[in-house]
Protein backbone atom coordinates (compact mmCIF):
# COMPACT_ATOMS: atom_id res chain seq x y z
CA UNK A 1 0.00 0.00 0.00
CA UNK A 2 1.08 3.84 -0.74
CA UNK A 3 2.10 5.45 2.44
CA UNK A 4 0.00 8.42 3.56
CA UNK A 5 3.89 10.02 3.91
CA UNK A 6 7.05 8.78 3.36
CA UNK A 7 10.45 10.71 3.58
CA UNK A 8 13.31 10.03 1.48
CA UNK A 9 16.62 10.82 2.86
CA UNK A 10 15.34 14.07 3.79
CA UNK A 11 18.50 16.56 5.01
CA UNK A 12 18.38 20.23 6.39
CA UNK A 13 20.85 22.36 8.11
CA UNK A 14 21.13 25.50 9.63
CA UNK A 15 24.60 26.83 8.79
CA UNK A 16 26.64 24.23 9.81
CA UNK A 17 24.29 22.69 12.47
CA UNK A 18 22.49 19.72 10.76
CA UNK A 19 18.56 19.66 12.11
CA UNK A 20 17.56 16.85 9.88
CA UNK A 21 20.36 14.60 8.55
CA UNK A 22 19.06 12.07 6.09
CA UNK A 23 15.81 10.86 7.64
CA UNK A 24 13.86 7.88 5.78
CA UNK A 25 10.49 7.76 7.20
CA UNK A 26 7.16 5.96 6.27
CA UNK A 27 3.90 5.87 7.90
CA UNK A 28 1.18 3.85 6.61
CA UNK A 29 -2.23 5.38 5.85
CA UNK A 30 -4.66 5.00 9.31
CA UNK A 31 -1.80 5.01 11.04
CA UNK A 32 -1.08 7.27 14.84
CA UNK A 33 3.02 7.41 14.48
CA UNK A 34 4.32 9.17 17.87
CA UNK A 35 7.83 11.02 16.91
CA UNK A 36 9.66 11.24 20.41
CA UNK A 37 13.13 12.76 21.19
CA UNK A 38 14.98 15.21 23.52
CA UNK A 39 14.99 18.70 22.90
CA UNK A 40 16.53 19.77 19.69
CA UNK A 41 16.09 16.53 18.14
CA UNK A 42 14.87 18.06 15.16
CA UNK A 43 10.87 16.58 15.19
CA UNK A 44 9.30 20.14 14.76
CA UNK A 45 11.67 20.73 12.25
CA UNK A 46 10.59 17.71 10.62
CA UNK A 47 7.51 18.81 10.69
CA UNK A 48 8.10 22.03 9.05
CA UNK A 49 9.74 20.37 6.15
CA UNK A 50 6.80 18.22 6.16
CA UNK A 51 4.12 21.05 5.25
CA UNK A 52 6.31 22.87 3.77
CA UNK A 53 7.18 25.57 5.92
CA UNK A 54 10.65 25.05 5.66
CA UNK A 55 12.75 24.31 2.54
CA UNK A 56 15.02 21.22 2.66
CA UNK A 57 18.64 20.87 1.45
CA UNK A 58 17.87 17.17 -0.18
CA UNK A 59 16.14 14.14 -0.47
CA UNK A 60 12.03 14.02 -0.90
CA UNK A 61 8.48 14.21 0.39
CA UNK A 62 5.97 11.94 -0.88
CA UNK A 63 2.17 12.85 0.10
CA UNK A 64 -0.07 9.69 -0.29
CA UNK A 65 2.75 9.20 -3.38
CA UNK A 66 2.72 12.05 -4.87
CA UNK A 67 6.05 14.46 -4.80
CA UNK A 68 5.48 17.61 -3.07
CA UNK A 69 9.20 18.21 -2.38
CA UNK A 70 9.02 22.04 -3.67
CA UNK A 71 4.94 22.51 -3.66
CA UNK A 72 4.05 25.44 -1.23
CA UNK A 73 2.63 25.05 1.71
CA UNK A 74 -1.04 26.10 0.73
CA UNK A 75 -0.84 23.80 -1.97
CA UNK A 76 -0.17 20.65 0.33
CA UNK A 77 -3.33 21.80 2.62
CA UNK A 78 -4.81 21.07 -0.09
CA UNK A 79 -3.97 17.86 -0.70
CA UNK A 80 -5.15 16.81 2.60
CA UNK A 81 -2.50 17.95 5.49
CA UNK A 82 -3.45 19.81 8.44
CA UNK A 83 -1.11 20.59 11.64
CA UNK A 84 -1.63 22.02 14.65
CA UNK A 85 1.18 24.03 16.54
CA UNK A 86 3.21 23.82 19.51
CA UNK A 87 2.90 27.12 20.24
CA UNK A 88 -0.38 27.99 19.74
CA UNK A 89 -0.76 29.95 16.44
CA UNK A 90 -4.51 31.04 16.54
CA UNK A 91 -7.06 34.59 15.43
CA UNK A 92 -7.19 36.24 18.92
CA UNK A 93 -9.75 39.21 18.24
CA UNK A 94 -11.90 36.24 16.41
CA UNK A 95 -14.32 33.75 18.01
CA UNK A 96 -13.82 30.25 18.67
CA UNK A 97 -15.94 29.76 15.92
CA UNK A 98 -14.81 32.31 13.16
CA UNK A 99 -11.42 30.55 14.11
CA UNK A 100 -12.59 27.28 12.70
CA UNK A 101 -14.88 29.10 9.73
CA UNK A 102 -10.97 30.73 8.80
CA UNK A 103 -10.03 27.02 8.64
CA UNK A 104 -12.88 25.96 6.48
CA UNK A 105 -12.65 28.94 4.44
CA UNK A 106 -9.02 27.99 3.76
CA UNK A 107 -10.08 24.91 1.50
CA UNK A 108 -13.33 26.56 0.08
CA UNK A 109 -12.96 28.88 -3.38
CA UNK A 110 -15.30 31.35 -1.44
CA UNK A 111 -12.16 32.89 -0.09
CA UNK A 112 -11.41 34.80 -2.79
CA UNK A 113 -14.63 36.17 -2.86
CA UNK A 114 -15.32 40.10 -2.06
CA UNK A 115 -18.95 40.35 -2.54
CA UNK A 116 -21.09 38.15 0.06
CA UNK A 117 -21.19 38.50 3.36
CA UNK A 118 -19.25 35.98 5.47
CA UNK A 119 -22.08 35.64 8.27
CA UNK A 120 -24.30 34.26 5.91
CA UNK A 121 -22.34 31.56 4.79
CA UNK A 122 -24.94 29.19 6.52
CA UNK A 123 -22.71 26.01 5.21
CA UNK A 124 -19.36 27.24 6.80
CA UNK A 125 -20.59 28.00 10.21
CA UNK A 126 -22.44 24.61 10.50
CA UNK A 127 -19.46 22.69 9.73
CA UNK A 128 -17.47 25.25 12.18
CA UNK A 129 -20.18 24.40 14.93
CA UNK A 130 -19.56 20.46 14.06
CA UNK A 131 -15.98 20.67 14.71
CA UNK A 132 -16.19 22.72 17.81
CA UNK A 133 -18.68 20.32 18.91
CA UNK A 134 -16.55 17.59 17.82
CA UNK A 135 -13.55 18.64 20.53
CA UNK A 136 -16.12 19.36 23.41
CA UNK A 137 -16.76 23.38 22.65
CA UNK A 138 -20.12 23.54 21.14
CA UNK A 139 -20.82 25.80 24.47
CA UNK A 140 -18.25 28.75 23.94
CA UNK A 141 -18.48 29.17 19.98
CA UNK A 142 -19.09 32.89 20.69
CA UNK A 143 -16.98 33.56 23.06
CA UNK A 144 -13.44 35.77 21.93
CA UNK A 145 -10.60 33.50 21.75
CA UNK A 146 -9.09 36.33 24.25
CA UNK A 147 -11.20 34.87 26.70
CA UNK A 148 -10.24 31.43 26.53
CA UNK A 149 -8.36 29.27 29.01
CA UNK A 150 -4.97 27.23 27.51
CA UNK A 151 -6.44 24.31 27.28
CA UNK A 152 -9.67 25.07 25.34
CA UNK A 153 -7.03 27.21 22.95
CA UNK A 154 -5.29 23.72 22.34
CA UNK A 155 -8.21 22.06 21.67
CA UNK A 156 -9.42 25.20 19.18
CA UNK A 157 -6.53 24.15 17.23
CA UNK A 158 -7.12 20.28 17.22
CA UNK A 159 -10.57 21.57 15.82
CA UNK A 160 -9.03 23.78 13.12
CA UNK A 161 -7.34 20.98 11.95
CA UNK A 162 -9.80 18.46 12.25
CA UNK A 163 -12.43 21.27 10.20
CA UNK A 164 -9.97 20.37 7.39
CA UNK A 165 -11.09 17.01 7.01
CA UNK A 166 -7.47 15.91 6.53
CA UNK A 167 -6.44 12.95 5.53
CA UNK A 168 -2.73 13.42 7.48
CA UNK A 169 -2.98 15.47 10.83
CA UNK A 170 0.47 16.50 12.45
CA UNK A 171 0.24 16.94 15.79
CA UNK A 172 2.65 19.20 17.33
CA UNK A 173 2.87 18.63 21.26
CA UNK A 174 -0.68 18.37 21.63
CA UNK A 175 -0.72 17.95 25.53
CA UNK A 176 1.22 20.77 26.26
CA UNK A 177 0.56 22.70 29.00
CA UNK A 178 -2.51 20.86 30.02
CA UNK A 179 -3.67 19.87 33.36
CA UNK A 180 -4.28 16.24 33.93
CA UNK A 181 -8.22 16.30 33.33
CA UNK A 182 -7.32 18.47 30.54
CA UNK A 183 -5.17 15.82 28.91
CA UNK A 184 -7.51 12.97 29.33
CA UNK A 185 -10.30 15.02 27.08
CA UNK A 186 -7.34 15.25 24.21
CA UNK A 187 -6.30 11.87 24.88
CA UNK A 188 -10.17 10.72 24.11
CA UNK A 189 -10.40 13.03 21.56
CA UNK A 190 -7.52 12.14 19.58
CA UNK A 191 -8.40 8.49 20.08
CA UNK A 192 -12.17 9.53 18.82
CA UNK A 193 -10.60 10.36 15.43
CA UNK A 194 -11.87 8.29 12.46
CA UNK A 195 -8.64 5.90 11.43
CA UNK A 196 -9.38 7.27 7.99
CA UNK A 197 -7.28 10.21 9.02
CA UNK A 198 -3.51 9.21 9.01
CA UNK A 199 -1.69 10.90 12.56
CA UNK A 200 1.93 11.80 13.48
CA UNK A 201 2.12 12.97 16.06
CA UNK A 202 5.23 14.42 18.79
CA UNK A 203 4.76 14.48 22.79
CA UNK A 204 6.91 14.05 25.53
CA UNK A 205 4.33 12.82 27.84
CA UNK A 206 5.13 9.01 27.20
CA UNK A 207 2.02 7.76 29.31
CA UNK A 208 -1.01 9.09 27.14
CA UNK A 209 1.20 9.15 23.56
CA UNK A 210 2.33 5.68 24.15
CA UNK A 211 -1.19 4.74 24.52
CA UNK A 212 -2.42 6.04 21.02
CA UNK A 213 0.64 5.07 19.24
CA UNK A 214 0.90 1.98 16.70
CA UNK A 215 4.73 2.53 16.08
CA UNK A 216 7.49 5.25 16.92
CA UNK A 217 10.31 7.39 15.67
CA UNK A 218 12.69 8.33 18.25
CA UNK A 219 14.88 10.97 16.81
CA UNK A 220 18.18 12.15 18.14
CA UNK A 221 20.31 14.99 16.71
CA UNK A 222 18.22 15.18 13.49
CA UNK A 223 18.59 10.97 13.20
CA UNK A 224 16.41 8.27 13.24
CA UNK A 225 18.09 6.16 16.04
CA UNK A 226 14.88 3.62 16.35
CA UNK A 227 11.86 2.68 14.50
CA UNK A 228 9.64 -0.11 15.90
CA UNK A 229 6.80 -0.68 18.21
CA UNK A 230 6.10 0.32 21.44
CA UNK A 231 7.93 -2.53 22.85
CA UNK A 232 10.38 -3.01 20.37
CA UNK A 233 11.65 1.16 20.94
CA UNK A 234 11.02 0.75 24.82
CA UNK A 235 13.43 -2.29 25.09
CA UNK A 236 15.97 -1.10 22.24
CA UNK A 237 19.28 -0.26 24.58
CA UNK A 238 19.70 2.79 22.23
CA UNK A 239 16.83 4.83 23.31
CA UNK A 240 17.49 4.00 27.04
CA UNK A 241 20.70 5.61 26.41
CA UNK A 242 19.35 8.78 24.95
CA UNK A 243 16.63 9.12 27.24
CA UNK A 244 18.05 8.07 30.52
CA UNK A 245 21.92 8.87 29.79
CA UNK A 246 23.03 5.75 30.39
CA UNK B 1 -25.38 50.39 18.81
CA UNK B 2 -27.82 52.96 18.92
CA UNK B 3 -25.04 55.38 19.48
CA UNK B 4 -23.19 54.56 16.78
CA UNK B 5 -26.55 54.92 14.26
CA UNK B 6 -27.13 58.29 16.03
CA UNK B 7 -23.82 60.00 14.72
CA UNK B 8 -23.90 58.32 11.50
CA UNK B 9 -27.69 59.79 10.90
CA UNK B 10 -26.54 63.05 12.00
CA UNK B 11 -23.70 63.46 10.19
CA UNK B 12 -25.48 62.62 7.31
CA UNK B 13 -28.06 65.22 7.89
CA UNK B 14 -25.35 67.39 7.83
CA UNK B 15 -23.71 66.30 4.50
CA UNK B 16 -27.20 66.71 2.76
CA UNK B 17 -28.55 69.73 4.04
CA UNK B 18 -24.63 71.25 3.90
CA UNK B 19 -25.34 72.89 0.28
CA UNK B 20 -28.44 74.53 1.28
CA UNK B 21 -26.76 76.36 4.36
CA UNK B 22 -23.10 76.74 3.89
CA UNK B 23 -20.69 79.07 1.76
CA UNK B 24 -19.06 77.89 -1.22
CA UNK B 25 -15.77 77.92 0.31
CA UNK B 26 -17.50 75.57 3.34
CA UNK B 27 -18.99 73.51 0.93
CA UNK B 28 -15.36 73.06 -0.85
CA UNK B 29 -13.79 72.13 2.51
CA UNK B 30 -16.31 69.39 2.89
CA UNK B 31 -15.56 68.28 -1.09
CA UNK B 32 -12.21 68.07 -0.23
CA UNK B 33 -13.17 66.43 3.38
CA UNK B 34 -14.73 63.48 1.41
CA UNK B 35 -11.73 63.47 -1.11
CA UNK B 36 -9.49 62.95 1.49
CA UNK B 37 -11.94 60.51 3.56
CA UNK B 38 -11.64 58.28 0.21
CA UNK B 39 -8.12 58.45 0.21
CA UNK B 40 -8.05 57.33 4.21
CA UNK B 41 -10.34 54.69 3.34
CA UNK B 42 -8.31 53.43 0.69
CA UNK B 43 -5.20 53.26 2.56
CA UNK B 44 -6.88 51.74 5.55
CA UNK B 45 -7.46 48.37 3.62
CA UNK B 46 -3.96 48.09 4.03
CA UNK B 47 -2.93 49.49 7.54
CA UNK B 48 -5.86 48.44 9.02
CA UNK B 49 -6.89 45.36 7.53
CA UNK B 50 -3.66 43.65 5.74
CA UNK B 51 -1.78 45.39 8.87
CA UNK B 52 1.01 46.42 5.97
CA UNK B 53 1.77 50.75 6.95
CA UNK B 54 1.83 52.15 3.59
CA UNK B 55 4.17 55.70 3.17
CA UNK B 56 3.90 56.33 -0.56
CA UNK B 57 0.37 56.01 -1.11
CA UNK B 58 0.50 59.82 -2.55
CA UNK B 59 2.36 58.37 -5.26
CA UNK B 60 -1.05 56.39 -6.20
CA UNK B 61 -3.11 59.51 -5.83
CA UNK B 62 -0.67 61.61 -7.93
CA UNK B 63 -0.13 59.46 -10.58
CA UNK B 64 -4.26 59.22 -10.95
CA UNK B 65 -4.60 63.27 -11.13
CA UNK B 66 -1.51 63.92 -13.31
CA UNK B 67 -2.58 61.28 -15.68
CA UNK B 68 -5.72 62.72 -16.03
CA UNK B 69 -4.83 66.31 -15.86
CA UNK B 70 -1.98 65.58 -18.66
CA UNK B 71 -4.42 63.76 -21.01
CA UNK B 72 -7.10 66.59 -20.32
CA UNK B 73 -4.42 69.17 -20.69
CA UNK B 74 -3.27 67.30 -24.18
CA UNK B 75 -6.90 67.38 -25.72
CA UNK B 76 -8.58 64.68 -24.63
CA UNK B 77 -11.97 64.71 -23.59
CA UNK B 78 -12.52 63.88 -19.87
CA UNK B 79 -13.93 60.47 -19.97
CA UNK B 80 -11.22 59.14 -22.15
CA UNK B 81 -8.89 60.80 -19.67
CA UNK B 82 -10.66 59.45 -16.71
CA UNK B 83 -10.97 55.82 -17.70
CA UNK B 84 -6.67 55.68 -18.56
CA UNK B 85 -6.29 58.00 -15.63
CA UNK B 86 -8.45 54.43 -13.28
CA UNK B 87 -5.97 52.36 -16.02
CA UNK B 88 -2.97 53.92 -14.70
CA UNK B 89 -4.38 53.63 -10.56
CA UNK B 90 -4.30 49.63 -11.48
CA UNK B 91 -0.82 49.87 -13.02
CA UNK B 92 0.64 51.68 -10.72
CA UNK B 93 -0.77 50.05 -7.82
CA UNK B 94 0.23 46.47 -9.23
CA UNK B 95 3.58 48.08 -9.22
CA UNK B 96 3.92 49.14 -5.55
CA UNK B 97 2.29 45.63 -4.85
CA UNK B 98 5.00 43.93 -6.67
CA UNK B 99 8.05 45.62 -5.45
CA UNK B 100 6.66 46.62 -1.90
CA UNK B 101 5.45 43.05 -1.23
CA UNK B 102 8.50 41.14 -0.69
CA UNK B 103 8.61 42.79 2.97
CA UNK B 104 6.09 43.05 5.98
CA UNK B 105 6.10 45.46 8.64
CA UNK B 106 9.41 48.11 8.47
CA UNK B 107 10.97 46.82 5.09
CA UNK B 108 7.28 47.45 3.47
CA UNK B 109 7.09 50.65 4.10
CA UNK B 110 10.71 51.56 3.33
CA UNK B 111 9.97 50.20 -0.33
CA UNK B 112 6.28 52.28 -0.73
CA UNK B 113 8.26 55.39 0.51
CA UNK B 114 11.00 54.88 -1.82
CA UNK B 115 8.48 54.48 -5.10
CA UNK B 116 6.81 57.50 -3.69
CA UNK B 117 9.44 59.43 -3.75
CA UNK B 118 10.67 57.98 -6.84
CA UNK B 119 7.54 59.28 -8.37
CA UNK B 120 7.22 62.57 -6.65
CA UNK B 121 10.87 62.99 -8.24
CA UNK B 122 9.47 62.57 -11.77
CA UNK B 123 6.51 65.04 -11.04
CA UNK B 124 9.23 67.33 -9.45
CA UNK B 125 12.14 66.45 -12.63
CA UNK B 126 10.53 65.36 -15.70
CA UNK B 127 9.80 68.68 -16.48
CA UNK B 128 9.27 68.38 -20.18
CA UNK B 129 6.10 65.79 -19.38
CA UNK B 130 4.84 66.78 -16.09
CA UNK B 131 5.70 70.41 -16.41
CA UNK B 132 8.16 70.30 -13.29
CA UNK B 133 7.35 72.76 -10.13
CA UNK B 134 4.41 73.97 -12.30
CA UNK B 135 2.47 71.58 -12.31
CA UNK B 136 -0.55 71.61 -15.18
CA UNK B 137 -3.90 72.88 -15.17
CA UNK B 138 -7.16 71.16 -15.77
CA UNK B 139 -9.41 74.27 -17.91
CA UNK B 140 -12.69 72.35 -17.26
CA UNK B 141 -14.46 70.06 -14.42
CA UNK B 142 -16.07 66.90 -15.89
CA UNK B 143 -19.74 67.24 -16.94
CA UNK B 144 -21.15 63.31 -16.61
CA UNK B 145 -24.51 63.17 -18.47
CA UNK B 146 -23.97 67.07 -19.45
CA UNK B 147 -24.54 67.92 -15.78
CA UNK B 148 -21.91 70.54 -15.54
CA UNK B 149 -19.37 70.47 -12.25
CA UNK B 150 -18.18 73.50 -12.17
CA UNK B 151 -19.89 75.31 -8.95
CA UNK B 152 -19.07 74.06 -5.55
CA UNK B 153 -22.56 72.57 -4.91
CA UNK B 154 -22.90 70.57 -7.82
CA UNK B 155 -18.85 69.25 -7.54
CA UNK B 156 -19.80 68.42 -4.04
CA UNK B 157 -22.95 66.20 -5.20
CA UNK B 158 -20.97 64.31 -6.82
CA UNK B 159 -17.96 63.87 -4.54
CA UNK B 160 -20.65 62.63 -2.20
CA UNK B 161 -21.50 59.97 -4.85
CA UNK B 162 -18.30 58.83 -5.18
CA UNK B 163 -17.81 58.59 -1.07
CA UNK B 164 -20.85 56.86 -0.57
CA UNK B 165 -19.60 54.05 -3.56
CA UNK B 166 -16.09 54.15 -1.72
CA UNK B 167 -18.46 53.55 1.83
CA UNK B 168 -20.54 50.63 0.36
CA UNK B 169 -17.52 48.62 -1.66
CA UNK B 170 -15.20 49.08 1.83
CA UNK B 171 -18.36 48.39 4.02
CA UNK B 172 -19.19 44.72 1.46
CA UNK B 173 -15.49 43.88 1.37
CA UNK B 174 -14.96 44.28 5.54
CA UNK B 175 -17.65 41.30 6.02
CA UNK B 176 -16.60 39.46 2.73
CA UNK B 177 -15.44 36.17 3.26
CA UNK B 178 -12.36 38.01 1.15
CA UNK B 179 -12.30 40.46 4.09
CA UNK B 180 -11.96 37.68 6.38
CA UNK B 181 -9.04 36.01 4.95
CA UNK B 182 -7.16 39.80 4.24
CA UNK B 183 -7.91 39.98 8.20
CA UNK B 184 -6.46 36.67 8.89
CA UNK B 185 -2.99 37.14 6.81
CA UNK B 186 -2.44 40.38 9.07
CA UNK B 187 -3.17 38.57 12.27
CA UNK B 188 -1.14 35.06 11.67
CA UNK B 189 0.03 35.17 7.85
CA UNK B 190 1.87 31.52 8.70
CA UNK B 191 -1.15 29.88 10.01
CA UNK B 192 -2.79 31.04 6.62
CA UNK B 193 -0.59 29.73 4.56
CA UNK B 194 -0.57 26.24 6.55
CA UNK B 195 -4.70 26.95 6.23
CA UNK B 196 -4.36 26.65 2.31
CA UNK B 197 -4.51 30.67 1.66
CA UNK B 198 -2.46 32.38 -0.88
CA UNK B 199 -1.21 34.89 1.39
CA UNK B 200 1.05 36.94 -1.16
CA UNK B 201 -2.19 36.76 -3.77
CA UNK B 202 -4.34 38.19 -0.80
CA UNK B 203 -1.98 41.24 -0.12
CA UNK B 204 -1.44 41.71 -3.93
CA UNK B 205 -5.56 41.73 -4.37
CA UNK B 206 -5.76 44.06 -1.15
CA UNK B 207 -3.02 46.74 -2.57
CA UNK B 208 -4.93 46.67 -5.94
CA UNK B 209 -8.64 47.68 -3.75
CA UNK B 210 -6.64 50.39 -1.79
CA UNK B 211 -4.81 51.68 -4.62
CA UNK B 212 -7.78 52.37 -6.78
CA UNK B 213 -9.75 53.94 -4.27
CA UNK B 214 -6.64 56.24 -3.55
CA UNK B 215 -6.69 56.77 -6.88
CA UNK B 216 -9.93 57.83 -7.04
CA UNK B 217 -9.88 60.32 -4.32
CA UNK B 218 -6.42 61.77 -6.39
CA UNK B 219 -8.68 62.05 -9.48
CA UNK B 220 -11.55 63.75 -7.31
CA UNK B 221 -8.60 65.74 -6.04
CA UNK B 222 -7.62 66.86 -9.50
CA UNK B 223 -10.82 67.92 -10.76
CA UNK B 224 -11.44 70.09 -7.10
CA UNK B 225 -7.84 71.90 -7.75
CA UNK B 226 -8.29 72.00 -11.38
CA UNK B 227 -4.50 71.80 -10.88
CA UNK B 228 -2.00 69.03 -9.95
CA UNK B 229 1.57 70.18 -8.43
CA UNK B 230 4.26 68.01 -7.31
CA UNK B 231 2.72 68.94 -3.59
CA UNK B 232 0.48 66.41 -4.10
CA UNK B 233 3.20 63.69 -4.35
CA UNK B 234 5.66 64.40 -1.43
CA UNK B 235 5.96 62.45 1.82
CA UNK B 236 4.21 65.21 3.68
CA UNK B 237 1.32 64.29 2.05
CA UNK B 238 1.81 60.51 2.26
CA UNK B 239 2.00 60.64 5.80
CA UNK B 240 -0.91 63.31 6.24
CA UNK B 241 -3.34 60.33 4.37
CA UNK B 242 -1.28 58.00 7.45
CA UNK B 243 -1.94 60.52 10.03
CA UNK B 244 -5.66 60.68 9.14
CA UNK B 245 -5.98 56.93 9.36
CA UNK B 246 -4.61 56.18 12.41
CA UNK B 247 -5.44 59.15 14.32
CA UNK B 248 -9.28 58.49 13.04
CA UNK B 249 -9.08 54.65 13.74
CA UNK B 250 -7.54 52.19 11.36
CA UNK B 251 -9.07 49.25 10.94
CA UNK B 252 -12.35 50.53 11.32
CA UNK B 253 -14.68 52.16 8.64
CA UNK B 254 -15.75 55.58 10.41
CA UNK B 255 -11.54 56.27 10.98
CA UNK B 256 -10.49 57.14 8.05
CA UNK B 257 -13.35 59.08 7.58
CA UNK B 258 -13.34 60.98 11.32
CA UNK B 259 -9.40 61.65 10.53
CA UNK B 260 -9.75 62.92 7.17
CA UNK B 261 -12.15 65.24 8.76
CA UNK B 262 -9.89 66.49 11.26
CA UNK B 263 -7.23 67.25 9.51
CA UNK B 264 -9.14 68.79 6.20
CA UNK B 265 -10.99 71.19 8.96
CA UNK B 266 -8.08 72.17 10.92
CA UNK B 267 -5.63 72.80 7.91
CA UNK B 268 -8.63 75.30 5.77
CA UNK B 269 -10.45 76.38 9.31
CA UNK B 270 -8.58 76.68 12.10
CA UNK B 271 -5.51 78.11 9.94
CA UNK B 272 -7.74 81.20 9.33
CA UNK B 273 -7.87 81.90 12.95
CA UNK B 274 -4.34 80.22 14.13
CA UNK B 275 -1.15 81.39 12.29
CA UNK B 276 0.78 78.03 14.14
CA UNK B 277 -2.04 76.03 12.70
CA UNK B 278 0.21 73.19 12.38
CA UNK B 279 1.42 73.35 16.39
CA UNK B 280 -2.10 73.20 17.63
CA UNK B 281 -2.81 70.02 14.81
CA UNK B 282 0.24 68.22 16.37
CA UNK B 283 -1.43 68.84 19.69
CA UNK B 284 -4.05 67.18 19.04
CA UNK B 285 -2.18 63.97 17.54
CA UNK B 286 -0.20 63.94 21.16
CA UNK B 287 -3.31 63.98 22.83
CA UNK B 288 -5.03 61.29 20.78
CA UNK B 289 -1.45 59.10 20.66
CA UNK B 290 -1.57 59.90 24.48
CA UNK B 291 -5.27 58.89 25.26
CA UNK B 292 -6.89 57.46 22.78
CA UNK B 293 -4.03 55.34 21.22
CA UNK B 294 -6.55 53.14 19.24
CA UNK B 295 -7.55 56.38 17.55
CA UNK B 296 -10.73 58.60 17.80
CA UNK B 297 -13.64 56.38 16.76
CA UNK B 298 -12.72 53.00 18.68
CA UNK B 299 -11.27 55.56 21.57
CA UNK B 300 -14.47 57.13 21.82
CA UNK B 301 -16.89 54.39 21.73
CA UNK B 302 -14.90 52.62 24.39
CA UNK B 303 -14.87 55.75 26.23
CA UNK B 304 -18.92 55.43 26.17
CA UNK B 305 -19.25 52.21 26.87
CA UNK B 306 -16.97 53.14 29.82
CA UNK B 307 -19.90 55.93 30.73
CA UNK B 308 -22.67 53.98 29.95
CA UNK B 309 -21.37 51.22 32.86
CA UNK B 310 -20.77 53.30 34.92
CA UNK B 311 -23.55 55.33 35.19
CA UNK B 312 -25.41 51.92 35.22
CA UNK B 313 -23.32 51.08 38.50
CA UNK B 314 -24.01 54.31 40.23
CA UNK B 315 -27.78 53.80 39.56
CA UNK B 316 -27.87 50.41 40.98
CA UNK B 317 -25.19 50.76 44.04
CA UNK B 318 -28.24 53.12 46.16
CA UNK B 319 -30.12 50.03 45.60
CA UNK B 320 -27.83 47.47 46.46
CA UNK B 321 -27.20 49.81 49.39
CA UNK B 322 -30.95 50.15 50.74
CA UNK B 323 -31.74 46.25 50.63
CA UNK B 324 -28.20 45.55 52.95
CA UNK B 325 -30.95 47.29 55.80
Amino acid sequence: MTPALELRRLAKSFGGLRVTAEVDLAVAPGERRLIIGPNGAGKTTLFNLITGELRPDAGSILLFGAPVTRLPSRRRAHLGLARTYQIITLFPRETLLRNVVLALLGLSPLRWNPFLRLDRQQRLFAAARAALAQVGLADLGDRPLAQTSYGERRRVEIAMALAQRPKLLLLDEPFAGLSLDERRDVQKLLQSIPREVTLVMIEHDMDVALNLADRITLMHFGEVIVEGTRAEVVAHPKSREVYLGV
Amino acid sequence: MSLRLLAWSALALLGAVLPWIASDYYIDVASQVLIYAIFALGLNVLVGYAGLVSLGHAGIFGVAAYAAAWLVAAGFGHLPAALAALVAIVLVSALYALLSLRATGIGFLMITLAIGQILWGLAYRWIDVTGGDNGISVPSRPAPFGLSLMSAPSFYGFTVLVFLLAVLSMSGFVRSPFGASLKGTRDQPRRMTALGYNVWCIRFAAFLFSGFWSGVAGLLFCYDEQFVSPGMLTLGSSAEVLLMVIAGGSGTLAGPVVGAALVVIMKNVASAYIVRWNLVLGIIFVAIVMFMPEGLVPGSARLARWAYAEWQRRRRAPAALGSER
